[in-house]
């Protein structure tokens, strides 16, 4: 899938231009999930990984990190936003996470750090970080998939699960 | 919090599933879409064999690919009787969007009618009767019974100008050449109802009466002149938001210089660089700011003048080009006429505009200079000039369409590549009607008639005032009123006898009652007032033509089946005008009943063949059969032939051909592409006969390319369009008398009044109650923090919106929402109209106050910037 390496590698370099974290590449150290084992009898819905994305004390406020999930090819981002928001987890409740991928046409998406919001340079759609990924502003017709995180006693934050479809599978697990 | 569908995997198309072409049936521009349908207990795979994309399906896809659609795009419809899988998805071979899907069209497949999912299930399914107190279902056959009685009772004792219509005259989802052929060839042909206005405005007028004045249809260029030109200038217009995929698709590669190499290709010989844009608007939209973003801040000129002034910039453009000797000298001798009077009636100084407009000289005249200033090496500048509800909704609508049209005309920029000037359009066209000449110019104002007591039956095509017109809430007072002494009367007297049924609402009406039928496809504010609803289908739920803002005219096939007993509102009006004929049989007056013949038409292609096709000049090549052949491309209206058939006669129509009937009132019939309604049927057209042949059909790429208009001796005229202030009566005083102007306008995520979205849970997550986007400053001197709910008021009447902090609005210029369910800004509008009866929405001034703290609706709510920032 060359067109496929294409985007998630474009994505993690507009994103990271975008947020203007010359160094996070090795942030985006995620663990490739496990397939699920083959179930004699296919569950409703699809099996997420549980995949460790960062530890709690690398975050900083409104410094966002590079991660991929459910799978390698699928980038997205952690945001400490240093406020309780919707879907935010850990002591504050402001630790969110969300796909780059644009709902709209799978253009990679970049921060705004003072809007703190995902724009898209495709369309000039923008999704708000602080409400839940809304579409405060776009073409896409899902607001902004976001993952569903778990902090652990040591502080490692693990996604878990997604809430929309991602863009460009039919199954959000491939 | 954010909607969100939770959706974790949705259906493969399998390779076998059918595929439907499917026009966007929202807005002017009319992406193309395909459906695919299959069965419900079929799937396909991810195996590259398995799936429509011929595709492997286990793996990430890239951006913009073909091979995904999303959640909104799928769902589980009814066809032939059986429940199927449907998935509508932009087409990427379709040349107007190129696989682009909007926030609305991409939504079709989740606005069909579900009652698997859950989805639409507002849409009605039986026609519905005011029967002990409430609305009850009934049969067509009773409801068509009462629906005819009361109406030949009411023209037997008032004529027919007891009768009052509100009806569509569009094309996509409520209009299409069908539908408005079936309810034209009622009100027009069977009947000669005057008292008949169109879905947004208060009368039977057209929206751009002076440009056809002029001899130039409104929709005379095409798409690919946005990649062609050197400028673009956008007056009231929103096209980002409100044309989405014709801005991206079209306008978007001009500015980011991608279209240079065809503009080399086809335009050699002469400089060319990406566009520049010209934006008229009080308010700094997304478009704006999409334009800096692509081209530069240094090519674009965003113009924001005092609302309302578009004419004295307009006049002042035309003074300093012809002053500058910028005018296309050849042009204006050989293709037009009344060029000196106009220019020396319109005489207007930078400064005078500067004065009026609140823009500076330097601004007017760089944006002059843009319009018309020769290319380097002397070339004449390539101007497109495009304009929507801005000016068409704004002051003066006639002579400011007229001043705008006169600086495309004196530049040669109508009929040649990269030029134009269009009206952007709101839905698809779809007009074809009889003759509308027995309506008058003016046109009866019909709202304020029947405030004011006129009219006994009222039927309703697929409007709903009570959101979108002007004065509404003396409107809705005064109708609500009336149609109420006729529901009182209904309640006193048993269902099931029909005579004294008849005569207690006939009684209830010549005490200034009001009985009035709903056709529509879903139970409308309106309709809360109705006595009958009558179910109508939809694009899709029936095979509908429209055309959209270049001509092009596509078919979109039926791909599922209406909700319950719903009907097209062409096979509706039929069976209305059956059952007027027997009734007026019955009564003895054959001589009124055997006007109702004609009608017997047994499906939409009946109608299509019956109207369109004997009828518009140039339909006798266009049959469905043909169009299926056609897909989502289509062909450009009007059709000059066949390929591979005898060579057909292009160009311009200029009223020196036989039979066709050229302006005056029946101009209406153009809607804005050149040819119009032909006075008698094309020998051999055939009423009912289906065309099996599937040959391409030849179209016109763009209007007046011969340099011909549409008038006698084919020569466009200059107008005479002198300032005069805020022409609608009381405006001015309103400006001054109340603190905050209500602009007022579309946004991206709604379609039309909302009247599908309302059901939509992702949009009315986004727009609960309408915005009314305020600068911060003045929500902190109001005691406003976001999302609190405000009352809007004047001396018109009050209605409801959220507040939506910007800081791109200027202090006391305000922008709501319009034609929104929760909160009506018709509401504030004065019922002033201009000479035509053309409304004036956009100059309303109001007061605003507090109602309420944000309700916990708008939790979590996104109160941020919509305007895209660039990375870093």
């Amino acid at each position: 899938m060359k067109r496929c390496d294409l985007l998630v590698d474009v994505g993690r370099r507009r994103f990271l231009s975008g947020a203007g974290l010359a160094a996070a590449g090795a942030a985006a150290t995620t663990m490739v999930p496990q397939a699920p084992a083959r179930a004699a009898t296919a569950p409703a819905r699809v099996t997420y990984p549980s995949a460790r994305l960062v530890n709690i004390k690398d975050l900083k406020e409104n410094e966002p990190i590079a991660v991929t999930y459910p799978d390698a090819d699928a980038p997205g981002v952690i945001i400490k936003l240093g406020k309780a928001v919707p879907g935010g987890v850990g002591p504050d409740r402001d630790v969110v996470g969300f796909t780059t991928m644009c709902p709209h046409k799978g253009f990679p998406l970049h921060y705004n750090h003072e809007r703190r919001t995902l724009n898209c340079s495709g369309h000039y759609s923008v999704f708000d970080c602080e409400a839940g990924g809304q579409e405060t502003w776009g073409h896409a017709t899902q607001n902004l998939p976001q993952y569903s995180l778990r902090v652990d006693a040591n502080g490692d934050v693990f996604a878990e699960g997604l809430d929309e479809l991602l863009y460009g599978r039919l199954s959000n697990v491939l | 919090m954010a909607y969100k569908r939770q959706t974790d995997r949705l259906p493969i198309i399998p390779a076998n599933a059918k595929e439907h072409n499917v026009t966007c049936h929202y807005c002017i521009v009319g992406c193309g879409y395909k459906a695919y349908t299959w069965d419900m207990d079929q799937q396909g795979t991810t195996e590259p064999g398995g799936n429509k994309f011929n595709t492997d399906l286990s793996k990430q896809q890239g951006a913009e690919t073909e091979a995904w659609y999303s959640p909104s795009m799928y769902n589980v419809v009814r066809q032939n009787g059986k429940d199927v899988h449907l998935v509508i998805k932009p087409d990427p071979g379709c040349v107007v969007n190129s696989g682009l899907g909007s926030i609305r069209g991409a939504r079709m497949a989740e606005m069909t009618y579900s009652p698997v999912r859950n989805t639409e299930l507002q849409r009605l399914t039986d026609p519905m009767v005011w029967r002990y107190g409430q609305m009850q279902p009934t049969s067509w056959e009773d409801a068509l019974d009462l629906v005819a009685r009361v109406t030949a009772a009411v023209i037997n004792e008032q004529g027919e100008d007891g009768l009052f219509v509100s009806a569509f005259d569009h094309g996509g989802a409520g209009g299409g050449y069908e539908n408005t052929w079936g309810t034209g060839k009622l009100y027009f042909t069977a009947m000669k109802v005057k008292n008949i206005r169109i879905h947004n405005r208060p009368a039977y007028n057209s929206e751009v009466h002076a440009t056809r004045d002029m001899g130039v249809g409104e929709l005379n260029n095409c798409y690919e002149d946005a990649e062609l030109a050197d400028t673009i200038v956008a007056v009231g217009a929103n096209s980002l938001e409100t044309q989405t995929n014709y801005f991206l698709n079209h306008w978007v590669p001009n500015l980011r210089g991608i279209s240079m190499d065809k503009k080399k290709e086809q335009l050699p010989n002469e400089a060319h660089a990406p566009a520049r844009v010209i934006i008229v608007d009080p308010r700094r939209t997304v478009t704006v700011n999409a334009c800096e973003i692509e081209v530069g801040k240094d090519r674009v000129m965003h113009l924001a003048i005092n609302s309302g002034t578009d004419l004295a910039l307009f006049n002042a453009w035309l003074t300093y080009i012809a002053d500058k000797g910028w005018t296309d000298k050849a042009f204006i001798q050989t293709s037009t006429g009344n060029f000196d009077q106009a220019l020396t009636g319109n005489r207007t100084t930078l400064e005078e505009a500067a004065r009026i407009t609140g823009l500076s000289v330097d601004e007017i005249r760089q944006s002059a200079e843009w319009i018309a200033q020769p290319k380097e090496g002397g070339a004449r500048r390539r101007t497109m000039f495009a304009y929507e509800k801005g000016l068409i909704w704004g002051n003066d609508n006639y002579r400011t369409n007229g001043a705008l049209v006169n600086v495309a005309l004196a530049t040669g920029n109508i009929g040649r590549p990269g030029g134009g000037c269009v009206r952007l359009g709101g839905h698809q066209e779809g007009y074809s009607r009889p003759s509308d000449a027995h309506v008058g110019r003016p046109a009866p104002y019909v709202d304020q008639l029947l405030i004011g007591g006129k009219g006994g039956v009222h039927h309703i095509w697929g409007c709903d005032h009570y959101k979108t017109t002007l004065n509404a809430l003396k409107f809705k007072q005064a109708y609500k009123r009336r149609t109420d002494m006729v529901k009182d009367a209904m309640s006193a007297v048993p269902w099931g006898d029909r005579p004294a049924m008849v005569a207690a609402i006939m009684d209830a009406i010549r005490k200034g009652g009001l009985f009035s039928v709903d056709v529509d496809i879903i139970p409308t504010q309106i309709g809360q007032a109705a006595h009958v609803w009558l179910p109508a289908a939809t694009s899709g739920e029936m095979n509908l033509t429209s055309m959209n803002g270049e001509r092009r005219m596509r078919l979109t096939e039926r791909y599922m089946d209406p909700p319950g007993r719903a009907m097209p509102d062409c096979l509706i009006a039929a069976r209305i005008a059956n059952n007027l004929e027997r009734v007026f049989r019955e009564q003895g007056k054959n001589e009124v009943a055997d006007r109702f013949k004609g009608f017997d038409w047994k499906t939409e292609e009946d109608a299509f063949m019956d109207g369109y096709h004997q009828h518009e000049k140039g339909g006798e090549f266009v049959t469905y059969a043909r169009l299926r052949a056609m897909g989502t491309n289509g062909f450009q209206e009007p059709a000059i032939g066949l390929e591979g058939g005898p060579p057909a006669a292009g160009g311009t129509t200029t009223g020196q051909t036989a039979g066709v009937v050229l302006q005056g009132p029946a101009i209406q019939g153009a809607r804005g592409k050149e040819p119009v309604l032909l006075a008698s049927p094309q020998p051999g057209g055939s009423a009912a006969g289906v065309v099996a042949g599937s040959e391409r059909i030849v179209g016109t790429k763009r209007l007046y390319a011969d340099g011909k208009f549409n008038t006698k001796d084919g020569k466009a005229v200059f107008m005479e369009t002198k300032w005069r202030g805020l022409q609608a009566a009381g405006k001015e005083e309103e400006s001054k008398k109340f603190a905050f102007l209500i602009n007022n306008g579309r946004t991206n995520h709604v379609w039309q009044s909302a009247y599908l979205d309302q059901q939509n849970d992702f949009v009315v997550d986004r727009n609960p109650w309408p915005f009314i986007e305020m600068h911060p400053d003045d929500m902190a001197e109001l005691g406003l923090k976001p999302g609190d709910l405000v009352e809007v008021y004047n001396d018109n009447g009050s209605t409801q919106a959220m507040a939506y902090p910007t800081d791109r609005a200027r202090r006391k210029q305000t922008f709501m929402l319009f034609g929104f369910p929760s909160g009506v800004q018709g509401n504030v509008v004065s019922a002033g109209v201009n000479e035509f009866i053309i409304p004036n929405y956009k100059q309303t001034w109001g007061n605003i106050r507090k109602l309420a703290d944000a309700p916990e609706a708008l939790r979590g709510y996104s109160f941020k910037s919509k305007e895209y920032t660039p990375p870093a």
